[in-house]
């Protein structure tokens, strides 16, 4: 306390041991607070890039960054051990969402190689209260979950590819990410070990 | 429809508050991205205005669903009382552990256990105490923007002795 000018009451006003109030409505503030803070972020990111194709640039790096934790979180809380096939990895990509986002995109459009196929989803949290403006029609609002696949596979010997083919956010029915298997990463000793 | 969302996020928390991370995560890399854009000051200070106008405005928004059907507050003491048990649980899982006012609009806010602090360092560790106000000026301008929207017009400052306790001072302007 000190704070010039200000002198505080040396007792406190109130000692906060009241029992918890676990109130269902405000446990739904907390997926509210993900949300509006991503929100926050593309506006912030908005302002600062004057191109569009930058923002999605940044989200999908920023998505990155997240995605090689978030798969620690995803191994750690599902125990789950290695894909069989891409079929495999399909379904815990799912589940991936169902655990952090609480939504379950469907699994569609699967290619005859069964390298690549379809998520689709019908509610997405992260758009939950986004319209957007006629001059950011390129923009791809959800693009860090590109970025979170991206690192998420990566840490786990694989490189994807995946891009946005409809978006609700440009009036189309369903939003659909499309995911194309590249190939397994080998594990790589660092210059100069042996 | 409205129901049916409401639903699935209830049915979210009682599998374990999975989501909790991602809003960990999503903050270090506002925080790391404010970095990247900002240059140092005169007095060798971060520039975190980035920071504390994101807080702002999600504060300014999310005060509104909170305060949904909540009864109109009585006074000032009311609203920060509100912001130190309610607003903090259900954003930092746990509330202010001790609030202290002058009575003439200053307030500081205290938590022992701050959320986006408790994993960076613990019992008195000095060593990342410089980086700290990085991860408070988001917090800072939720503050400032929740009570914004209230009718309060403030400014927010942080304050760090320890790790991982914090406090929040509050400085109400009056018009």
């Amino acid at each position: 306390m000190s704070r010039a000018g200000t002198k505080l009451d040396s007792k406190k006003v109130f000692c906060m041991k009241n029992i918890l109030r676990y109130d269902e409505n405000l446990y739904i503030i907390n997926s509210e607070l993900f949300t509006l803070t991503y929100g926050a972020l593309v506006a912030q990111l908005l302002k600062d890039y004057e191109n569009v194709e930058d923002v999605n640039k940044q989200l999908e790096r920023m998505g990155y960054n997240m995605g090689i934790r978030l798969i620690e979180d995803f191994l750690a809380r599902t125990g789950s051990g290695r894909c069989y096939d891409f079929r495999d990895t399909a379904e815990k990509i799912q589940t991936g969402f169902k655990i952090f986002l609480g939504i379950t995109p469907t699994i569609t459009n699967w290619s005859a190689a069964g390298d690549e196929f379809s998520l689709c989803f019908e509610a997405n949290p992260l758009t939950e209260f986004v319209e957007l403006p006629d001059h950011c029609l390129n923009l791809k609002y959800c693009n860090v979950l590109i970025g979170v696949l991206r690192g998420a596979c990566e840490m786990v010997q694989m490189e994807i590819a995946c891009w946005f083919v409809q978006d609700q956010l440009k009036n189309d029915n369903v939003t659909e990410l499309r995911i194309k298997f590249i190939k397994r990463l080998e594990d790589a000793i660092p210059a100069g070990e042996d | 429809m409205r129901q049916q969302i409401i639903d699935t996020k209830i049915n979210l928390h009682a599998s374990g508050e999975a989501d909790e991370c991602l809003f960990e995560y999503l903050h270090a890399e506002m925080v790391n991205y404010a970095l990247s854009k900002s240059c140092k000051n005169k007095e060798g200070e971060e520039e975190l205005s980035r920071l504390e106008w994101m807080g702002f405005s999600v504060g300014y928004r999310i005060i509104e669903r909170l305060t949904r059907e909540w009864n109109r507050f009585k006074d000032e003491l009311d609203m920060i009382k509100f912001i130190c048990t309610d607003f903090w649980s259900s954003l930092y899982h746990k509330q202010i552990d001790n609030l202290r006012t002058n009575h003439h609009g200053v307030y500081v806010l205290q938590d022992n256990s701050f959320r986006l602090l408790n994993k960076v360092g613990t019992n008195s560790n000095k060593q990342y105490l410089q980086e700290t106000p990085r991860l408070l000026s988001f917090t800072c301008g939720l503050l400032r923007g929740s009570l914004a929207n209230l009718g309060i017009i403030s400014t927010v400052n942080a304050e760090i002795s320890t790790l991982p306790s914090c406090k929040f001072h509050v400085q109400v302007q009056r018009i």
